[in-house]
């Protein structure tokens, strides 16, 4: 079974972001970029189900020759091969999207996983959009899961619980903290992921549905008062929450 | 005829999510502005108060199939219906649900999507929607180019009020033979009581408590607020809470009105997860953690000194 992984390559989420000339990018300068976390999570399940259920696993990714950074660690992983589809200009999730499901429908790809959310536009629907652009079944923010020939079995995280999703291949799942512990690269692993090559094509055009405008920086929250440093202090608090918060 | 509005009403065993009630605002505000129409449309088996929703009529696509989510017959029937009505903008709460169907909704009807808005204005007649990126660190205005758009808004931000019901026309379809190639068949509920994601109130811990047997002191905290137990990562990652309670970057993204970090150094993912609460109160020993740039209210001392007194203190003046 042919296996695809989408990664995102993302600004680290230490760094501090300052808004670029143009008002609507962050300024990349002294940003340093990394694997987008949860495509970790993505990235090991593949190799563990790869492991399991033989195969092969490519890892795809939309932009430019930055996120070669980020497919060579997938190499570095263990992955078999690498496309990175090019596109110079910003594009939106839905561009991004076209341009994955134009390329997992020629690696002719049954099981894909993405991360559940990139750290940069905080957007987490990209899988969901290439599962419906490829008529694919989804389960979302996954922390379990079983394959069991076509038979998919997966637990996502849902607000006060988790819901147990029965569904059948081809299938998208987009994969949450606690599925797995993604592995480190191994020096073995490293090495070989040097001689392999990531391949290079045009991403498929496609239009911006939607467009920044606009982007700033959330106008500063004004320290507040420190009301003291012992049991003291709690009285005032406690008036403070109900009569200036109002909020018992 | 008017322009409409479609509002995607979520339940979950037959009981209406508050953040489908904020969406019908988000959508009302937006349509008095625009002079359009709002519609609201559920699925399931039997769903209560859909009369209550503060719309004119409601669509409720019902099957007992159709009890849990599915997001194959879930979008299917919500894409049908906004075809069907011919519906412009779409509207969905921002929760675990609505992220995983408004994405495939979106597709099937060619329209943009923009996820956890938190504030709509209009310029020039385009509708500018308004969300937080990194993580909180900076802020997009955002527009749609297609004529369909499709917005998600974020739970706590388009809050209630009173007067927010309605008396709707109910309208029920029933469906013969739902798309169940995805299907939830089972909901394992978490050990914890409310979830962050959904609580008003929140009481958080971190590393300052120490060791997981002090949590206690959070929980009762959380108690007496009537609140939920949330945690940093170092905690969850110590395996003294459930990754469910993680606030942060890595974790859930909440804006309840009242944040009570205690032990929380506040490093920038924590903060990514709960900078836009309403009201943050810090406990914290060092007067220099960066915690308490952001709070509102603050107390620079030893978390098991404070906690316990404030917990008195709040039993004296609810009782
Ligand atoms: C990719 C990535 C993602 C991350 N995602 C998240 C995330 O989602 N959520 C998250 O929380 N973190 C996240 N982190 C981790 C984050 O950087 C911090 O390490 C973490 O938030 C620290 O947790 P803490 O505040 O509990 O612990 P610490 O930073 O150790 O702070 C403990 C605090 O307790 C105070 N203290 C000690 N004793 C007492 C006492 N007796 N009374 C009162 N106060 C006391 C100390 O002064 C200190 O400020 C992420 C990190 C990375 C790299
Ligand atoms: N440019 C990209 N190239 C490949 N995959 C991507 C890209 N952007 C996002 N993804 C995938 O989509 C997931 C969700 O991203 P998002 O919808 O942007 O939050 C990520 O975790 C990745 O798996």
């Amino acid at each position: 079974m042919k296996i695809a992984v989408c990664v995102s390559h993302v600004p680290d989420t230490a760094t501090k972001i300052n808004i670029g000339s143009d008002g609507k990018t962050i300024d990349p300068n002294g940003v340093t970029y990394i694997v987008n976390p949860y495509d970790e999570f993505a990235i090991e399940e593949a190799l563990k189900t790869k492991e399991k259920l033989g195969g092969e696993v490519v890892v795809i990714s939309v932009g430019n020759d930055a996120n070669k950074e980020t497919l060579r660690k997938a190499l570095a992983m263990g992955a078999d091969s690498a496309v990175l589809l090019k596109d110079e200009n910003q594009r939106d999730s839905f561009g991004i999207a076209k341009a994955l499901a134009e390329e997992i429908k020629l690696q002719n790809a049954e099981l894909v996983f993405f991360g559940k959310q990139s750290v940069d536009y905080d957007n987490s629907i990209t899988g969901q959009l290439t599962a419906e652009l490829l008529n694919y079944n989804s389960v979302s923010v996954v922390v379990n899961l079983n394959i069991d020939g076509n038979k998919i079995t997966a637990e996502r995280e849902i607000e006060g619980g988790k819901e147990v999703v029965e569904t059948s291949l081809p299938v998208v799942i987009t994969a949450q903290k606690g599925l797995n512990e993604p592995r480190y690269a191994s020096l073995k692993g490293i090495m070989a992921a040097k001689k392999k090559t990531i391949e290079e094509k045009e991403a498929v055009a496609a239009n911006l549905f939607v467009e920044v405008v606009e982007m700033k920086k959330p106008a500063p929250k004004q320290a507040g008062k420190i009301l003291g440093s012992d049991s003291s202090a709690v009285s005032e608090l406690v008036k403070l929450l109900r009569e200036e918060a109002k909020v018992i | 005829m008017a322009n409409k509005i479609l509002v995607f009403i979520e339940q979950r065993n037959g009981q209406i999510k508050r953040a489908s009630l904020e969406a019908v605002k988000a959508a009302n505000n937006l349509a008095e502005k625009l002079s359009y129409e709002v519609t609201a449309v559920s699925v399931g088996n039997e769903v209560s108060d859909l009369d209550k929703i503060n719309v004119q009529k409601v669509v409720h696509y019902k099957n007992n199939e159709l009890e849990n989510y599915s997001t194959s017959a879930y979008s299917d029937l919500v894409a049908e219906f906004a075809k069907e009505s011919d519906a412009e903008i779409l509207f969905f709460g921002n929760t675990a649900l609505g992220k995983d169907l408004a994405p495939r909704v979106s597709v099937k009807l060619e329209a943009g999507i923009i996820m956890d808005v938190v504030e709509f204005n209009i310029n020039d007649g385009n509708i500018i929607a308004s969300r937080p990126v990194y993580a909180g660190k900076a802020l997009t205005n955002v527009k749609v180019n297609t004529k369909k758009k499709v917005f998600t808004v974020r739970p706590n931000v388009f809050s209630l009020s009173d007067e927010e019901s309605g008396s709707a026309q109910v309208e029920i379809k029933e469906v013969s033979s739902p798309n169940l190639a995805c299907k939830v068949v089972e909901y394992k509920k978490a050990g914890g009581k409310l979830d962050v994601a959904e609580a008003d109130i929140i009481v958080s811990g971190g590393r300052g408590l120490k060791e997981a047997g002090n949590f206690k002191l959070i929980e009762d905290l959380a108690e007496v607020l009537g609140g939920a137990v949330g945690a940093s990562r170092a905690v969850v990652d110590a395996g003294w809470r459930p990754h469910g309670e993680q606030v942060g970057q890595t974790g859930k993204t909440v804006s309840p009105t009242l944040y009570v970090a205690v032990g929380i150094s506040g490093a920038i993912q924590h903060l990514a997860g709960m900078r836009s609460s309403k009201y943050i109160v810090a406990i914290n020993k060092d007067a220099d953690a960066p915690i308490f740039q952001i709070a509102d209210y603050g107390i620079a001392g030893d978390a098991f000194e404070i906690v316990p007194a404030l917990i008195e203190e709040l039993k004296k003046v609810k009782a």
